[in-house]
């Protein structure tokens, strides 16, 4: 559309930056709290641009915690979560491209029975079967590690959904061509629904791993040590309850430290995923 | 080596009160080294017969021979055939040299010998300068012509290709025609060649099984097939425009058909009812009053380039004549006299739509 009216145009461009100021703001905020020094963030009201002690806060949280909350440091916590993400992440992908292979490429008994019981259970939140999946985890002995923070998220509908989806808008005759070059189930997996699945792997794997990334209530039940917490179990740690000031910039910083990963992610998987949209043909 | 032979192939989908008959019993031998074209219209079973012969779906009933073995329970691949798909089928993250190799990859053929093949198949195709492309990068006619390439590179005994020409427009497929008939003079494997469209069985074909709702009704080569249409249903499908076929009484020397006596050239073979069939380009505008002449009303004209189509009713029937466009022609309104040699005068049963032999002539008129 060519907008005629330039005034439109400035209003357009207005409105943009005020909501992109809005959502940018905050976080901002912690950026600039989590660079001062413990009094200057308890200041009222806390200044707008950024201080100098950087450096310090974030090594001291990588290194060991806030002193008047949680003391695990942010690094291992930091490296928890990534486990926990790119397992759950990684993990989702494969058994449910496998999944969804199933069901399109083959024919056996109960096909249609398995489909929509995988599908019905897309409908339950993992905080509804909580209680059961932790006495399973617990008598497993699955507490405090990462098999115990991962297994029990590791399947997903959702992913077999949109793969079973994309799978069926493949063409029948690549599997024809592919059975007469004599390729066999997996292979033909492997060498032609593979690569044409690549966007889509790009677009869960970043959904997925920001999801797994962000557990806050699973791995809060299933751990109990402080060297197996996640970092958003972290944050929420440093805040002591109570009367006591929490070391607000510390906080800020281990935020920030969270937010970090999940942007990196989605920015290096942009480049991917634009490409295979591209890509399409016919 | 190649040769096919299918013994009363039957396709049955469903089962029980849901059962649905596609192919009954269909029975044909195919020469080792022959281009057959199964040719028919939309839903006949001929791409049903086609995948059967590849394995792409089961028989229900009957047998399938290639090369001697019976392949009913063979994989396709097991069956050493190729086959080229409508919609080309190519691989398409693969480039044009990937999708060639991929079957013999698959064989564990030395990356050597791939290359070789390759590159003499791409070498018959026009291929070379693709072979590092992506299909996506290519032509409608250079797709198909990978998708050939890669049923070369694999030598097998039998070469199916499922209309083929479908998707391209017009001018390129009267181009891949001919390059498809070189590829045959080349490489002489057999091959079973499926259409609907019978300009291309007719030019490409050495014999054809034309096919109607699940059944043959006639095998044989184009001449045959135009000459002597066995059924009312090869009649009409062979030739464009169609032929006309009117129904009606013979009896004695003349035709009552739609209220008019048509007189002939030569009588019936016999009395009864029957259909006659005369192609449009085998009648003639006549003058003379020495030969049996019918009148037609002409009730449309079509100005095709190098000849006319004259349309009319003759014996209650859609009646079209083929005239050349440098004689005079006929409008609309007009009443033209018309002649039909006794060689060109086809006969078929009313009731069971057979061909009906005509009687020896006295003097035969050699076609």
């Amino acid at each position: 559309m060519i907008e005629r009216r330039p005034y439109l145009r400035v209003v357009r461009h207005a409105v943009l930056v005020v909501a992109i100021a809005a959502i940018l703001f905050p976080v901002y905020v912690a950026f600039v709290a989590s660079t001062l020094s413990f009094d200057q963030v308890l200041h009222v009201p806390m200044q707008l641009w950024p201080g100098n002690h950087l450096i310090e806060n974030y090594t001291a949280v990588m290194t060991h915690g806030s002193e008047k909350g949680s003391s695990a440091p942010v690094g291992r916590m930091m490296l928890n979560s990534l486990i926990v993400a790119l397992v759950i992440a990684i993990g989702k992908i494969a058994i449910s491209i496998i999944s969804a292979f199933a069901i399109v490429y083959f024919r056996f008994p109960l096909r249609k029975t398995c489909f929509w019981l995988i599908f019905i259970t897309l409908m339950l939140p993992v905080e509804v079967r909580i209680l059961p999946t932790y006495q399973v985890a617990a008598n497993l002995k699955l507490i405090d590690t990462y098999a115990g923070l991962t297994l029990p998220l590791i399947a997903s509908a959702t992913a077999t959904f949109l793969f079973r989806q994309f799978f069926l808008t493949i063409p029948d005759e690549y599997a024809e061509a592919a059975r007469i070059d004599g390729a066999g189930p997996l292979r033909f997996f492997k060498d032609v629904v593979l690569p044409l699945s690549r966007t889509n792997i790009a677009a869960l794997f970043v959904i997925m791993f920001i999801f797994g990334w962000n557990q806050y209530l699973w791995p809060l039940l299933v751990t109990t040590q402080e060297s197996m917490y996640t970092t958003v179990i972290g944050i929420k740690r440093m805040i002591p309850g109570g009367d006591a000031a929490a070391e607000w910039h510390l906080v800020m910083a281990t935020a920030m430290l969270a937010m970090l990963p999940p942007a990196l992610v989605v920015l290096l998987m942009q480049k991917w995923f634009v490409k295979g949209l591209v890509e399409t043909e016919k | 080596m190649g040769a096919i032979s299918l013994r009363r192939v039957e396709k049955i989908y469903g089962h029980g009160v849901k059962a649905n008959k596609v192919i009954h019993g269909v029975s044909a031998e195919i020469v080792d080294g022959e281009f057959v074209v199964i040719v028919g219209p939309s839903g006949c079973g001929k791409s049903t017969l086609l995948r059967m012969v590849a394995g792409l779906e089961e028989i229900t009933g009957g047998e399938i021979e290639i090369g001697g073995r019976v392949v009913n329970d063979l994989e396709p691949a097991e069956r050493d055939i190729a086959m080229v798909f409508q919609n080309y089928a190519l691989y398409p993250h693969m480039s044009v040299f990937d999708n060639m190799a991929y079957g013999l990859r698959i064989r564990h053929v030395p990356l050597a010998e791939i290359r070789t093949r390759v590159d003499k198949a791409a070498a018959i195709l026009e291929l070379a300068p693709y072979l590092g492309r992506k299909p996506r990068e290519l032509s409608g006619g250079q797709r198909q012509r990978v998708a050939m390439g890669r049923a070369i590179v694999r030598e097998p005994q039998v070469f199916l290709f499922d209309e083929p020409l479908s998707n391209l427009d017009a001018k390129l497929r009267a181009q891949t025609r001919l390059e498809i008939q070189k590829l045959h003079g080349e490489l002489r494997t057999t091959s079973l060649f499926v259409t609907h469209d019978q300009v291309e069985a007719m030019t490409l074909a050495e014999r054809m099984i034309v096919m109607n709702a699940g059944r043959i009704e006639q095998i044989g080569s184009p001449d045959e097939v135009y000459h002597r249409p066995a059924t009312t249903f090869v009649a009409g499908f062979i030739g464009s425009p169609p032929m006309n076929l009117v129904r009606g009484q013979a009896s004695g020397g003349a035709f009552d058909a739609g209220g008019q006596r048509l007189p002939l050239a030569a009588p019936a073979p016999r009395d009864g009812e029957l259909v006659l069939g005369v192609r449009p380009e085998h009648v003639e505008l006549s003058g003379e009053a020495s030969t049996p002449t019918w009148q037609l009303r002409v009730q449309a004209v079509e100005m095709l380039g190098a000849e006319r189509l004259i349309y009319g009713t003759l014996g209650g029937a859609l009646f079209t004549v083929r005239l050349d466009a440098t004689l005079a022609h006929p409008k609309i309104g007009d009443v033209v006299t018309l002649r039909a040699a006794a060689e060109h005068l086809h006969w078929f049963d009313a009731a069971t739509s057979a061909r009906v032999e005509a009687r020896p002539l006295a003097m035969s008129a050699a076609p």
